[in-house]
């Protein structure tokens, strides 16, 4: 009875938790409820992504109202995926988030936090799960909102700043995916992506088709921060409290990449909208200049959490170059790369949140000598660094592979040499970080008050998901493993 | 125990190795007592391995898949069972040696250097052991890393330049022209396995084949051909322990091991088609190049360092010639240079521990008051040269019998060249120490301690011992080009 349900309740549930948190206030009552939600949630969607594996696609409508008329619920190989990939990241940042929030946020907001975070997963666990173009954009409207506020939350009064810059960009991007999918109604007269999808095969009227094209790439080019549309996340990332960024860099912009996908194989059809278009050559090539300039960039950064932001930005680079060389390794190891990146970034985001809970500064002149005061931290951060840099027997490494060997096959030996120099400049800016960890001696003894000690979830957050990084490194099943699934239901797609 | 067990065990022993080491952080006699006695097992699992590949048989184990169609492997062949032995039967006494240049030295964090130096030679055993690329190329990259903190032991200014440039450059090598190598080699060839024979042939074009050729000859910056060699002097800012067993033997020889695997079992000695001229020019370019510098340098080590980058190209120049006489020689030539090489490293280590001196300069009669030491570093120079009666004559005869067999009288000439030049630059050192008058003054000092000077008197006695016995070196080498 509940099992047929449980693609409603992955996204009700956290969306109903998170009004029930506000009346209750309590910080630790409102954490408990945020807790067990995540933990929920990432149980559903497991559920939900073996029953897939098993039985195929499931298409669930909502209040019975069927398809095309109502929404449906839509969880295949690929949203399933992307269901994991998001609720568990929910569930591994919320222990980590007691601590960690209630040493950033002012503490009259905590329980807030609580609430706009559960919205923030429904919001994004919604735009996984949906299977019509419209409700994509109210929970997309849901969790940038929700975003906003948790960026805002940011000790720092700069985090005002960037929450505002991300939400200017943030509009504009929903508005102009809004036009988009505006003008395919006008073509199609439906909303339902399966039905849109057929129904555009019919289409000769090219024109109309164009201009949604383009408006939803750039819409969604804001949101999964495309270089060099990409002017919002570097500030968003820095200022918000830790434990947001850590989430945001794992799923928010990993989300917006995977509608985009959607649309190029699912609804407009690869034939339509890579092939035909000069859409792929800007793709590759505006990747192209990300995952160099913005390694570059990562380089001079002196902040620790702007460096890992500008990093995104250049890793957010692979994924869609991956999706510009549209064959089938390229595509896994854009796939792969959304879930080794999100748990690789994550880990990273979460050490960076535990130096800055210890040491209060995030400053890479600060970790001088940090070594010596947290030996397993430094640590984790060179594993989770070699991951970044895409090391064989990391997570990072895996996905690398798939996008060489998709360069290749597309005969485009160029990307492969971007690719590697990219890698080296990851190289040289996470050990500009090691080195200051390890070699260099800090200028003063540390400040007597700088020793607050990590709690244990925070620890044992981290721990996992550093683990994690070198676990998808050798076991593949489950990145590599069902982003090869994915692949072939999009390349069989629509045709 | 079954040959299979064997082989997953060896590398096991030596990460059991560094977790003891750091786990045995307060009673440093017990850690060097379990780091000695991993030594002694791996030796052991090595030794038991000997008679079933000699006799033939390929012990393999495979792990579940990394990558769809790609496992991590390991298969046990004649030269990677070789340079594993090399690695192991030197790390026995390179960890008497150190122990007496780290405590004499006070040198600090002994635990975390016996820890990364029980993973380098868990690292190396693996890429002696690997059964396909991608696992070569793991275990290859694993060593660069786990040998940086050895390298920049010392963390000051000097040691984070040095650590920088041999990041840098092994980390540059292999990302840049390794990966796009072996991820180009699974295109063509649809697998990544060590064949004998190879698995390019057929498949490529001669023009492809040349390019991937001197991808996976530049890729593996281990091997040190110029002009990626500037790693190897960078890495002599390490202590010297370290300099001796790991940039002497272990991740030296991983590289030009590598170079050897994969031109015999990638590309086949009937070469895939590549055109294998430009190696060659590049290995004979490296090796007189190198030699030339060395001959030059007044820094005892960095001396040693160019000395080794030119002793490489000759591995590289012998495989490169594809005769099966020189690629026997190239066998060879591994373990002769190693055990060559690390005498001389130790002996530059003992005068800097007994005397604090680094210069060739300096040396000026010092062999009176360190006679073993140099004693051991005149044999191992006559075995560096290749000079009878050290092993490093017998495979020096393979490389000439193979530039024969390839009809290559420039290669000929080369090898002769640099012979000429290593005596140039390691004689020398030999007459200052014995036969020049000492400086006056100077605080008086005899020989370094004597775990050290053990260490180095068994490896020169080594050199000696193996051209006397050479049977098990000459019977691995041979089987590889045994079909």
């Amino acid at each position: 009875m509940i099992a047929e349900h449980l693609p409603a309740l992955q996204v009700v549930l956290p969306l109903v938790a998170a009004p029930l948190i506000v009346p209750l206030r309590r910080d630790t009552a409102a954490w408990l409820v945020a807790t067990l939600v995540s933990v929920a949630a990432f149980g559903i969607a497991v559920a939900l992504a073996i029953a897939v594996a098993d039985a195929g696609a499931i298409s669930y409508a909502l209040g019975s109202w069927p398809p095309p008329w109502g929404i449906e619920y839509r969880v295949d190989a690929l949203s399933a995926f992307m269901l994991v990939l998001v609720a568990g990241t929910g569930a591994l940042v919320m222990p980590y988030a007691r601590a960690s929030i209630a040493a950033e946020v002012s503490g009259h907001q905590v329980y807030l936090f609580y609430a706009m975070y559960c919205l923030c997963l429904a919001g994004l666990l919604g735009i996984v799960i949906t299977g019509d173009l419209f409700n994509i954009f109210v929970f997309m409207e849901i969790s940038s909102l929700s975003t906003y506020v948790l960026i805002a939350l940011g000790r720092q009064r700069r985090a005002l700043l960037a929450a505002f810059q991300y939400l200017i960009v943030g509009t504009i991007g929903a508005t102009f995916y809004v036009i988009g999918i505006g003008l395919l109604y006008l073509v199609t007269g439906s909303l339902n992506i399966v039905d849109v999808a057929t129904r555009l095969q019919d289409v000769t009227e090219v024109r109309p088709l164009l201009a949604a094209l383009a408006f939803i790439t750039v819409g969604l080019g804001l949101k999964l921060a495309l270089f060099p549309l990409h002017q919002w996340l570097p500030n968003a990332y820095a200022h918000a409290p830790s434990v947001v960024t850590t989430f945001l860099a794992a799923t928010a912009t990993k989300v917006s990449v995977y509608v985009l996908i959607r649309f190029y194989f699912l609804v407009f059809g690869h034939a339509f909208a890579l092939d035909g278009l000069p859409l792929r050559s800007l793709l590759v090539g505006l990747s192209a200049v990300a995952i160099v300039a913005m390694s570059l960039v990562a380089l001079f950064q002196p902040d620790l959490k702007r460096m890992l932001a500008y990093s995104s930005v250049a890793q957010i680079g692979y994924i869609t170059l991956g999706l510009g060389l549209a064959n089938a390794a390229g595509l896994t190891g854009s796939l792969a790369h959304l879930v080794n990146h999100g748990v690789t970034k994550g880990a990273l985001f979460l050490l960076a949140g535990g130096i800055a809970f210890c040491c209060g500064s995030t400053s890479i002149a600060d970790l001088r000598g940090l070594s010596r005061r947290m030996p397993w931290t430094a640590f984790a951060f060179v594993v989770a660094g070699l991951s970044l840099i895409g090391v064989p027997g990391t997570a990072g490494f895996t996905s690398k592979w798939f996008l060489v060997e998709g360069a290749l096959e597309n005969g485009q030996p160029w990307i492969v040499a971007l690719i590697v120099a990219s890698s080296l400049l990851a190289v040289a800016y996470v050990w500009r970080v090691v080195e200051a960890m390890y070699l260099a001696l800090p200028d003063a003894p540390a400040p007597a008050q700088a020793s607050t000690a990590a709690s244990m979830l925070m620890r044992a957050s981290t721990a996992v998901s550093v683990a994690l990084t070198v676990v998808l490194g050798f076991v593949t099943a489950y990145n590599v493993g069902y982003a090869r699934r994915a692949v072939a239901l999009l390349l069989e797609g629509i045709s | 125990m079954s040959a299979e067990t064997i082989v997953v065990l060896a590398p096991l022993v030596q990460v059991a190795a560094a977790v003891l080491a750091a786990l045995l952080h307060r009673w440093p006699n017990l850690r060097e007592a379990a780091s000695v006695a991993a030594a002694i097992v791996l030796i052991a699992c090595l030794v038991a391995l000997l008679p079933p590949v000699l006799a033939g048989a390929r012990p393999a184990v495979r792990f579940p898949e990394m990558l769809p169609g790609l496992a991590i492997a390991f298969e046990v062949e004649p030269l990677g069972l070789l340079f594993a032995l090399i690695a192991a039967t030197l790390w026995l006494p390179s960890i008497f040696y150190s122990l007496g240049y780290l405590r004499a030295n006070g040198e600090a964090h002994q635990s975390r250097f016996f820890a990364c130096f029980a993973l380098s030679i868990a690292s190396a055993v693996g890429i002696a052991f690997a059964g396909n690329l991608l696992t070569l190329f793991l275990f290859y990259e694993a060593l660069t890393l786990v040998t940086w903190p050895l390298v920049t032991h010392h963390g000051d200014e000097e040691a984070r330049r040095g650590g920088r440039t041999y990041l840098a450059l092994l980390l540059g090598t292999s990302t840049l022209f390794l990966l796009p190598a072996i991820v180009a080699t699974w295109v063509y060839a649809g697998t990544l396995d060590f064949v004998p024979g190879g698995i390019l042939r057929d498949r490529v074009s001669p023009g492809v084949a040349t390019l991937l050729l001197l991808l996976y000859a530049f890729g593996i910056g281990k091997a040190a051909l110029m002009p990626f060699h500037r790693w190897l002097p960078a890495a002599m800012v390490a202590p010297t322990p370290v300099s001796a067993l790991l940039h002497a033997v272990a991740v030296v020889k991983a590289g030009v091991f590598s170079v050897v695997k994969v031109v015999v079992y990638v590309f086949g000695l009937d070469a895939a088609g590549a055109d294998f001229t430009p190696l060659v020019t590049v290995a004979a370019f490296t090796l007189l190049a190198a030699s030339v510098v060395a001959l030059r340098a007044d820094n005892l080590k960095r001396r040693l360092a160019y000395s080794t980058v030119s002793q490489l190209a000759y591995v590289v120049l012998a495989v490169a010639l594809i005769a099966p006489l020189s690629v026997v020689g190239a066998a060879l030539h591994i373990a002769a240079h190693a055990v060559g090489k690390i005498t001389l490293f130790f002996a530059a280590g003992a005068v800097y521990t007994a005397a604090h001196k680094t210069r060739v300069s300096e040396l000026n009669g010092i062999g009176r008051r360190m006679p073993w030491t140099f004693a051991a570093f005149g044999v191992a120079s006559l075995s560096m040269i290749g000079l009878p009666p050290t092993v490093g004559a017998l495979s020096k005869w393979f490389i000439v019998g193979g530039a024969w067999q390839a009809d290559n009288v420039l290669a000929l000439a080369v090898v002769v060249l640099g012979t000429l030049l290593s005596a140039g630059y390691l004689l020398p050192i030999v007459h200052r120490a014995f036969l020049r008058p000492a400086a006056a003054g100077g605080a008086a000092h005899g020989e370094a301690p004597a775990t050290m000077v053990v260490a180095l008197v068994a490896t020169a006695a080594l050199t000696v011992t193996l051209v006397v016995f050479p049977d098990v070196p000459l019977a691995l080498a041979r089987g590889l080009v045994a079909r």
